[in-house]
Formats: C-alpha cells, structure tokens, sequence
C-alpha cells in the first residue's frame, strides 16, 4: 500500500518535471534575476516535493505548488546571501517590470526558451542551455545525447550561463519587430533535438524519448503561445507526424523495421490527424517553408495505406521543392533515394552518383546505406557488399548497425 | 545600463585601398551610427594602422622588451572601437549592427561587455 502511494507521488513529481519544470524555473528566474540561482531553487523544490507530497498528498495544482516554494526558497537564500552575494551581474529584466504573478503566466516559459536560443550564443550552447533549463534534463542526460563528456557538458552550460549575465543578453520576449528573425532559431533548436532523440548517434536504444518528447512539448508550447506563426505550426506538424511512427520501427526482437516492414495499422492517428491538420492550416496561410515540404513529406508517408500505395512522384515532387527551400547534401541524398523508388533502382544511383564527391557526405553513413540498398536491389553483390561495410563503419547506433550487418549477411550469400 | 566595447577589425589593405568617394559613404555611415546611438556613444576612435603599433613584453628577465608591430600579427587589424553605453546585449547588437565594417566582406565588429566594477 505505502509502495503503491509511493509510486504514485514518483510519477507525480515525473509528470509535474515534464510539464511544469520550465514554467516553474521562469518564475523563479523573474525573482531571482539569476539563471543559476532559478535552476539550483527549481532543483530543490522538486527534491521538496518527492518528500512533501508522500507526507501531506499531492497538491491541485502541482505547477504553483512547485513555484511557490521554489520562489520561497530564492527568497530565502537571496536573503542569507545578500552580504556576499557573487558580483555577478542579474539578467535584464523586461523594461517595464511586471508583477510577479505574471511569472506564473505562459510568457515566463517563452522568455525562457527565446533567451536560451539568443543567436549571441554558440548552438551547442543553445541546445545544451535549451534542455538544461527548459526541458528539464540532468546535464548527465545532456551530455550522453550529445556524446560528450559530463565534465565538458557542464562547462559548456555554465560558460553559456555566464555570458547570458556578463554580456546582458536579455531575459525577455523579442520585441514584435525582432520576433521573425529569432523564432528561425528557436525552431532549429527545437529540431535539432527532436532529431538527435529520433536516432541517436550511438548507443543501444532507437529512439531517445526524453528527446523526442521535450522537443515535442517545446513546439506545443511554441504554437499555444504563437498560435499565428506558420512555421511554428509547420514544425510542430512534422514532429507529430514522424513520431507517429516511432512505436513501429521496431520488431518484437529488437530488430529495426524499414518503413516497407512496419506495422501500419499501429501508427498513432490521433498524432497523424493533428500533424495533418496544422499542416493543412500552414500551407493555407503562407507559402511552404522548408519545415512544411518536410511535413508533407511526412503526411505523404503517413497518409499511405500500404507501403507498395506510397506516391513516390509525389515526394520526389517534394524533395525537389525542398531542395530549392534547403540545398543541404542531406536533402539532396533523400530526393536521389525519392527518385530511386519513383524510377528503380538505377536511376538512384544516378542521382545519387554526384553525392559521392560532397565532403560534407563524405562521413554520412545513410549515403552508403542508400547506395548498397540500390546496388542490393539490382543484384550487384560485390558492389553492394563493399557499401553495407562502409555504412557499418560510419554508423555508431547498435540498431542500425544490426539492420547493416544482417544486410551484409544477405548479399554476401547471395554471391 | 551596460557599456560595450565594439571593436572593429578588418583587413587593412583592402581599407588601404578604398577610394576617396567610397572613404566619405564610409565616413557617412559612421556618421548615421553617432546619431542613431545619440548619446549611447561613450567614445570612439579611429586608429593608425597596425604597422605603426609598439608592443611592450617582458623578455622573460623582468626588463621590459620594445618590439615593432601589434601584438597579435594577423591579417585582420584592429581598426577602430566605439565604446557604447547601451541597456543590453540586444540594444548594442542593433546599433552596431549599422556599422559599415559589420556590411564589408573583410571585415567585421566584435562586441565585448565592458566589467562593471561599480
């Protein structure tokens, strides 16, 4: 029974840590005009709550509960400290300062985000700082998404906190002038997490959740507090729909599963119906933009009954606008895979022939993977052999590397 | 308020060799930045150019050792420097952002916070 009871405060303070923790720590920060004061409090009253809530039940409101003594908390310590309080400088508050109940409004999280996200910061730190203070994560967890040292991850956020305070990057809400060149920005960062979640480097797991979920979660928060901008929409769209998927790419046996092999009628179609719908709003309102062709793209995968029904003209279609929005190599090698599947398997590799030579692909390991699928497709072996191996030595997630070498395995005996 | 420093580096010869008409658009901007920062500015200078710099270093004995030339040798020069007094980061980006060393191809300004010792 005390077991049971317990279990439900752990998942409690869990739920609160995953919706409530940037909402709290931008209340504190208004306080406390210090990020690194607001994150130690936010830590502590969370630590509170594990104990408080076993004792006395898990308040109404776990969101004001958790702000309330994390802000009862700066008081306290600003109080103490106020003798020998580090001659570093405070964040720049809002020029007209609110009350402090406007803490506890949305805002607070955005200002957050947009202030994490400043373009004066390096982007590793803009990541880093982003899931540090916004999403939540133990800089442990940061530091192993990012396959760097935790020692190094520290250092790289504290540095960042330190020129958020020493250069005055300011604590606030673009001005509405401003807003359009800074959002840019925030969704990369957004996007960038989602993706190192989605398929994490290295390491023995697919899909990352703690990632993909707080990049989620981020873009919510992006669209319910600028429901107008369309590339917000655009993201959040493309998030929802990949992720509607994630449940199937993998087998019973821990096997990774192609797009062809999954299991269509276990996609999530309450995601794939909200990502079609903000979709469908994006494109009315404004000219496609690169994350709405990437969404569609998507909506065209999820929309397809069966893999054999997909519309490869279609989103061969998309990758060649996409190409125009985004020239990046990687789009380049998506279209060339696009146009293998819309024309055969020759074709791909001629689109993909020129790739071969771009230094920036020069490490990739999916341009190996859709080279030795072609070459597996048209029956030369040898050929496809050599690109399974060199796939398999630029791929660091043991999943794909299973996927590789079972591939391997199949050309070889097919000699 | 906070005070930045805006240093403003580039390569010499390319500002060597700019023409007096393109000298005066140049001066102009300067001029639009002043009135844009108002009373912002602080102070700002011009300087020589770097081959007329002195160094001083110790050789390592503890006397002091005059050498010719600036004391990092590279390519890009320090060129000039506004100090600004501006109420955050994002303030001073926008105004130096209408620097015409932020617009040239070889050159570029960099913003440092000034330590408030106050």
């Amino acid at each position: 029974m005390i077991e049971e009871a317990g279990a439900a405060v752990s998942s409690a303070v869990a739920e609160a840590h995953r919706r409530d923790w940037a909402l709290v720590l931008a209340g504190v920060a208004q306080l406390t005009r210090d990020l690194d004061l607001a994150e130690e409090c936010t830590q502590d009253a969370y630590a509170q709550a594990l104990e408080s809530w076993a004792r006395s039940g898990i308040p109404d409101r776990p969101g004001a509960w958790l702000t309330t003594v994390a802000r009862n908390r700066a008081r306290d310590l600003i109080r103490r400290e106020a003798v020998f309080r580090r001659r570093m400088p405070l964040l720049v508050p809002e020029p007209s300062v609110p009350g402090p109940e406007d803490a506890l409004g949305e805002d607070g999280r955005l200002r957050l985000i947009f202030t994490c996200c400043h373009p004066a910061l390096s982007p590793e730190a803009q990541v880093a700082l982003t899931l540090r203070l916004v999403c939540g994560l133990s800089t442990a967890e940061v530091a192993r998404a990012f396959l760097v040292p935790e020692p190094t991850m520290a250092a790289r956020i504290t540095r960042a906190k330190k020129k958020i305070s020493a250069a005055r990057i300011p604590y606030r809400v673009p001005a509405p002038d401003e807003l359009a060149g800074r959002v840019g920005a925030v969704l990369e960062v957004v996007h960038l997490i989602f993706t190192t979640g989605h398929t994490p480097p290295a390491g023995a797991r697919l899909v990352r959740r703690d990632l993909v979920d707080g990049a989620i979660d981020l873009a919510r928060t992006l669209h319910l507090l600028m429901p107008h901008d369309t590339e917000i929409s655009a993201l959040l769209a493309l998030l929802l729909l990949i992720d509607a998927r994630s449940e199937t790419r993998l087998a019973a046996d821990g096997r990774m599963l192609l797009l062809a092999e999954q299991d269509r009628s276990r996609w999530d179609r309450t995601r794939i119906a909200e990502g079609v719908g903000l979709l469908t709003d994006a494109l009315r309102r404004r000219p496609p933009t690169r994350y709405a062709v990437e969404a569609a793209i998507a909506a065209v995968h999820a929309e397809s009954v069966t893999w054999e029904d997909t519309d490869w003209t279609e989103i061969a279609g998309l990758y060649d606008v996409l190409l125009r929005l985004w020239p990046s190599p990687v789009v380049a090698l998506n279209r060339a895979v696009a146009i293998g599947r819309r024309d055969g398997p020759q074709a791909g590799l001629d689109a993909l022939a020129p790739l071969l030579a771009d230094p920036a692909l020069a490490t990739y390991g999916y341009l190996s993977a859709a080279r030795a699928d072609f070459l597996r497709r048209l029956g030369r072996w040898d050929l496809a052999a050599d690109a399974y191996r060199e796939a398999l030595a630029l791929t660091g997630n043991e999943v794909e590397r299973a996927f590789l070498a079972a591939r391997l395995d199949e050309v070889t005996r097919s000699r | 308020m906070a005070k930045y420093m805006l240093l403003i580096y580039g390569d010499a010869q390319q500002w060597d060799a700019m023409t007096p008409e393109q000298w005066q658009a140049h001066g102009e901007a300067h001029g639009a930045f002043n009135e844009a920062a108002g009373g912002k500015v602080v102070g700002g200078e011009q300087l020589e150019l770097a081959q007329t710099a002195t160094t001083l270093r110790t050789d390592g004995t503890g006397s002091v050792l005059t050498t010719d030339g600036p004391f990092l040798e590279t390519k890009e020069v320090l060129g000039g420097f506004y100090l600004l007094e501006a109420a955050d980061l994002d303030e001073a980006i926008k105004l130096a952002s209408r620097l015409p060393e932020v617009h040239a191809g070889h050159s570029g300004v960099e913003i440092r916070p000034v330590v408030d010792h106050g």
